[in-house]
């Protein structure tokens, strides 16, 4: 099923993690997780709720440093670096790892800022320069066409499914090298689903992307590893093609064919 | 095989009616089997008919399961073992259902041989004894279906090279009767026939028996020798 070219094809890490722990106060959420996500490709997550796969992916990017009694230990390496260090720059790490919500997030304020407002925060453009940079974002993110003629209009007046490609086009104009998605089209329509799930094939070409997903089905569809957590381990990594077809683990088994209660 | 109950007890009953429906068509084909197989032995010719009655139930089983593994993939999406299970039962009964077609051709075979005379006794040996053992492979396929049992799967995917070579000196042995004896030449290739419809019997199993051992393990073991017997 798998070309010989792309089986061949070097897998290089965008992110390596090791040994990782995490706990909110005392109760440990994350236990020894060991993993590595792929650049270029699309990395699944699934499990039961409070299995941990959003821990896992809110600590890609340090968003529980938010939260006081959060905290994680062991190594989480993003371009070389610990990101769990002390002193790590968790601006500039947050611009080099986005992230896009279940629910969609836009700011109290017109499309093109919306996109414009993160990306002033690290770069100083000029006003030509970042016209341009809108139109890439909103272009990529699959929307510059339905929004072109209102880029002042505000960012909460769009559908919900546009809403959701405004954020993942936020996430994309301050070019990171990684998007996390979160559940991104748990509160969309089959439709604008269907444009996420599209958008994210088109994105892999130049992001490397994690996605938690209470869909199975879709982390088959979009994906091209899937990860499958349960009570805070990772029981299972794989690629998706085999996850979903043979298994190895008896749990991972269960779960996708809808045994677990 | 998962034995544990899904969440959706529905789900359940959808898949243990599919392996029900499989076994009752597998009953149906056995029978026809052994039927066509005892008319040739005893030139019953009155169990011709009910022969070719169970291949019009068979036919219609054929059609109403895979209708039913069409629904659960539209409703279900099902996954790892219930996706194989789904996929190799639409498999297995395009098996059946072509096993049943070979039943039909013997029975038709061996009403053609007694109307025009008698069963010459020399033919009946070789021919009876590879019936036996392709009759005794589609039983064990279906087993090992019902019990989802690999291990006995591959009993009958080496028995069939048993049917396979016995198949080829049945061959050479109507040859050489029917160049000694032009007159015998009607019925050896009637005999012809028949042993073939066995041998495609036995070929039929075999390939239900690497369905089966593609729903309980995952391994695809059709076509062994380029790739061997690799997971995709």
């Amino acid at each position: 099923m798998m070309p010989v070219e792309k089986s061949l094809q070097q897998l290089v890490p965008q992110i390596s993690i090791k040994n990782l722990n995490f706990y909110y106060g005392k109760a440990i959420a994350l236990k020894n997780i060991n993993l590595e996500i792929y650049k270029g490709h699309v990395t699944a997550f699934i499990g039961p709720s409070g299995c941990g796969k959003s821990t896992l992916l809110r600590t890609i990017n340090r968003m529980y440093d938010l939260y006081p009694g959060q905290h994680a230990d062991g190594d989480l390496i993003v371009d070389g670096k610990n990101i769990l260090d002390k002193g790590v720059d968790t601006i500039e790490l947050r611009a080099k790892v986005g992230m896009v919500f279940q629910k969609p997030t836009p700011f109290p304020m017109s499309i093109y800022d919306n996109i414009a407002f993160g990306v002033r925060m690290h770069e100083k453009l000029t006003r030509n320069q970042m016209d341009d940079r809108v139109e890439w974002a909103l272009t990529k993110a699959a929307l510059w066409n339905e929004v072109k003629d209102k880029l002042n209009a505000p960012g909460t007046g769009l559908s919900g499914g546009q809403q959701q490609r405004l954020c993942i086009a936020r996430g994309v104009a301050v070019k990171p090298q990684v998007l996390l998605l979160d559940e991104p089209t748990s509160a969309l329509d089959p439709i604008s689903t269907m444009r996420i799930e599209e958008l994210i094939h088109e994105l892999k070409r130049d992001f490397t992307i994690a996605i938690v997903t209470h869909n199975m089905q879709q982390a088959a569809r979009v994906s091209d590893y899937t990860a499958y957590m349960y009570l805070g381990e990772l029981v299972e990594f794989g690629k998706t093609d085999e996850i979903f077809i043979k298994p190895q683990d008896k749990r991972t088994e269960d779960y996708i064919t809808g045994r677990m209660g | 095989m998962n034995e544990t109950s899904h969440v959706s007890s529905q789900f359940d009953e959808d898949l243990a009616n599919l392996r029900t429906h499989v076994l009752q068509m597998g009953g149906l084909v056995e029978t026809q089997v052994s039927a066509a197989i005892d008319a040739y032995s005893t030139g019953e010719v009155s169990s011709v008919k009910a022969i070719v009655e169970t291949d019009r139930k068979v036919n219609e089983l054929e059609k109403a399961i895979d209708d039913d593994c069409a629904h659960l993939i539209a409703k279900r999406q099902p996954t790892a073992s219930d996706l194989r299970l789904v996929l190799g039962i639409s498999k297995i009964v395009t098996d059946l259902e072509r096993a049943g077609d070979e039943a039909k051709k013997i029975a038709k075979g061996v009403r053609r041989i007694y109307e025009n005379g008698h069963m010459p006794v020399q033919y009946g040996i070789g021919v009876r004894h590879i019936a036996e053992a392709a009759l005794v492979m589609v039983r064990q396929s279906l087993d090992a279906f019902a019990r989802m049992d690999s291990k006995l799967a591959e009993t009958v995917i080496y028995a069939d090279r048993d049917v396979d070579t016995e198949f080829k000196s049945i061959m050479r042995q109507l040859i050489t009767h029917m160049m000694e004896d032009p007159r015998t030449i009607t019925t050896s290739i009637d005999i012809i026939w028949i042993s073939r419809a066995i041998e495609r019997i036995g070929d039929h199993a075999k390939n239900i028996a690497e369905h089966v051992i593609f729903v309980v393990e995952g391994r695809d073991i059709r076509h062994p020798g380029k790739k061997g017997g690799s997971a995709q």
